[in-house]
């Protein structure tokens, strides 16, 4: 009997681990910038508090920007793990569905028609979401038939809606002034600088309370691993599940690309990596797949803002770039395990 | 009338192009009972049908003393426990797989599994004889060890009656045997009611009590595996000729098949002799 709870320990030993890494990469985003402060000095500026300097440069601009690296980083990745379990397609990833071209097309829309100083910084975050929500609505009822959602072909609808987005976008683009482009690709390459920190805040909220809404559908989740027919004759309502773990994989995507901008990769990469690191039961690979992705973000965010210090590199570089090479590397690993198995 | 399992009444069910209809089957508890027939003659739609996977449009399907359709999802998946014929499910381990069958005993917010879970896990993992692979993965599995694992899953949802979809098709002889003796072994020590599909006629007759033949979208006969299984009812149904004798050993029916080759040299000799006896 002790043999069969040797999973649980498991995962609280993962849980730990990740929690461990998690509080570091904290901190060493806290330490790194213009400025550095020793690891053990953070704890003591935060403690004294006051009007120093070193003080407001962390309340004001660095535990902001970490905050809305773990939210973002954890929404992303957590709707790419849940979108993953749906579709039961391991490269199905939040931006496959055209959150990412809806929300660009909303944001090129509204810089083209210089609605954006209309009511001042939350309107490209407004933007943003409302495009990528109506282009997932528009994909959700092209793929629905007599009240039931056919996933796979709301892959395929996704794909193609994505294009058209992207492509109207470019349109938009071709036709605007030179400024305008540059305000439209400064957006979608994505970025941690968020001077409103109620927005910060809005998401940290989302993120979590996603994370918790989450695990009231691992049982599904874990069913559907068998396929939908074999988890409907588990006695798990299928449709409903399937339909309310879409809608909270839309809202996390659409509001991490609505104050962020486009960064990639983490909803694909993350979740991926830690299905090959922890298994594939849901139970620990939600919570997982949050916490890494929200270490991944936190970290890529410190190569991006140190590496060509002072000035910044766009964040969606550094992630598509260290993510990719990771799991390139992962995946010949892998595959090259396997075949030793096999051999 | 407490004895039947499963009672299906004038059943009209399927998809635009393919309807069963008519079919009116009763099952008595504790029976293992085949369902047979040609490619496309309509047993795994009615498989679906009751499994609930195909809605119905006209007739019922009684469980017990219950129809299929007004129980929910949850409290069918206890009394029927379904082996599909082909158990894909990748990366998750054996007993994790197989303790998935306690899924439908679980409240919606439980998240860790009893004691209990484990233990009748355990137990069915034993009794398939697939507790020695129980922290390998699904997928590392041959497909006569998949059956097994379906079939301890199956178990460990502690149904009243098992369905099974060609439990055998893709295997070996020791395999086949394997699974249909443990059925076998099940029906008779644990009382379970199984009802499967399976393509191969004298498995079906040597195993089951009770054979329902479909053909076309009908009940073509149902009854005794020597009541259902003659050689005017296979032709009629298959359109091939066959010659059925009884298994020395079980004196169950068994289909023997002839290549055209063959039929031609007999009809041949038989033509032959006919002429013979005229001259």
């Amino acid at each position: 009997m002790v043999d069969m709870q040797k999973k649980y320990y498991r995962w609280s030993l993962y849980l730990a681990g990740l929690l461990i890494l998690l509080g570091f990469t904290v901190l060493v985003s806290l330490s790194i910038g213009e400025i550095n402060f020793g690891l053990g000095e953070i704890v003591n500026i935060l403690r004294k508090g006051g009007e120093s300097m070193e003080y407001t440069i962390l309340k004001q601009i660095r535990i902001p920007r970490v905050l809305l690296g773990i939210a973002v980083g954890g929404s992303l990745s957590l709707s790419g793990i849940l979108l993953q379990g749906v579709y039961r397609n391991p490269l199905v990833e939040p931006y496959t569905l055209g959150i990412s071209g809806g929300a660009s097309l909303g944001v090129a829309f509204v810089v083209v028609f210089g609605l954006h100083h209309l009511i001042g910084s939350f309107m490209l975050p407004l933007a943003g979401f409302v495009g990528s929500f109506l282009i997932i609505f528009l994909v959700y009822t092209l793929s629905t038939r007599n009240g039931k959602v056919n996933i796979q072909s709301m892959l395929l609808t996704g794909v193609m809606v994505s294009f058209i987005a992207s492509s109207t976008m470019m349109l938009l683009m071709s036709v605007t002034n030179s400024e305008n482009v540059h305000g439209i690709i400064f957006w979608i390459m994505g970025s941690l600088d968020e001077p409103d920190m109620s927005l910060t805040y809005t998401i940290l909220i989302i993120s979590i309370i996603s994370l918790f809404a989450s695990y009231l559908f691992v049982q599904p989740l874990n069913a559907l691993r068998l396929g939908e027919e074999k988890a409907k004759h588990l006695g798990i309502n299928t449709d409903t599940a399937i339909k309310l773990l879409f809608l909270m994989s839309s809202l996390l995507a659409g509001v991490s690309v609505a104050v962020a901008g486009i960064i990639g990769f983490v909803g694909l990469i993350i979740p991926h990596v830690m299905r090959l690191l922890v298994g594939s039961d849901y139970r620990i690979l939600l919570v997982s797949s949050f916490l890494s992705g929200a270490i991944f973000l936190v970290l890529s965010d410190v190569i991006a803002r140190t590496i060509i210090a002072p000035n910044e590199l766009p964040i969606g570089v550094i992630t598509g770039i260290i993510g990719g090479i990771v799991f390139l590397l992962m995946m010949s690993r892998s595959s090259y395990r396997a075949r030793k198995n096999n051999g | 009338m407490g004895s039947t399992i499963l009672n299906i009444q004038h059943l009209c069910c399927g998809y635009p192009k393919f309807q069963l209809s008519g079919i009116t089957v009763e099952m008595p508890k504790g029976s293992f009972t085949g369902i047979i027939g040609p490619n496309g003659s309509g047993k795994t739609t009615l498989f679906r049908a009751i499994t609930g996977t195909l809605g119905i449009k006209s007739g019922q399907i009684l469980l017990g003393d219950k129809n299929l359709h007004s129980l929910a999802p949850r409290q069918r998946a206890q009394r029927i426990a379904i082996v599909s014929q082909f158990i894909e499910s990748g990366d998750i381990s054996v007993e994790d797989y197989v303790l998935m069958g306690r899924i439908p005993y679980h409240s919606k917010f439980s998240f860790f599994e009893s004691e209990e879970d484990f233990e009748i896990a355990q137990k069915y993992m034993e009794m398939t004889g697939t507790w020695k692979f129980k922290d390998r993965l699904m997928s590392e599995l041959s497909g006569g060890e998949q059956q097994l694992a379906g079939i301890a899953r199956a178990l460990t949802q502690q149904p009243e009656l098992l369905l099974l979809d060609e439990p055998t098709s893709h295997l070996d002889i020791t395999h086949q045997v394997r699974i249909l003796n443990l059925l076998q072994q099940l029906n008779q020590e644990m009382g379970l009611s199984v009802l499967m599909v399976i393509h191969d006629l004298n498995l079906a007759s040597e195993y089951c009590d009770r054979l329902i033949l479909i053909n076309q979208g009908t009940v073509h006969m149902q009854g005794t595996p020597e009541e259902v299984l003659t050689f005017q009812n296979i032709e009629d149904v298959y359109q091939t000729v066959v010659v059925t004798q009884n298994n020395p050993l079980s004196g169950k029916p068994a289909i023997f098949l002839a290549s055209r080759k063959v039929l031609k040299e007999i009809q041949e000799r038989l033509a032959k002799g006919e002429q013979r006896k005229e001259d």
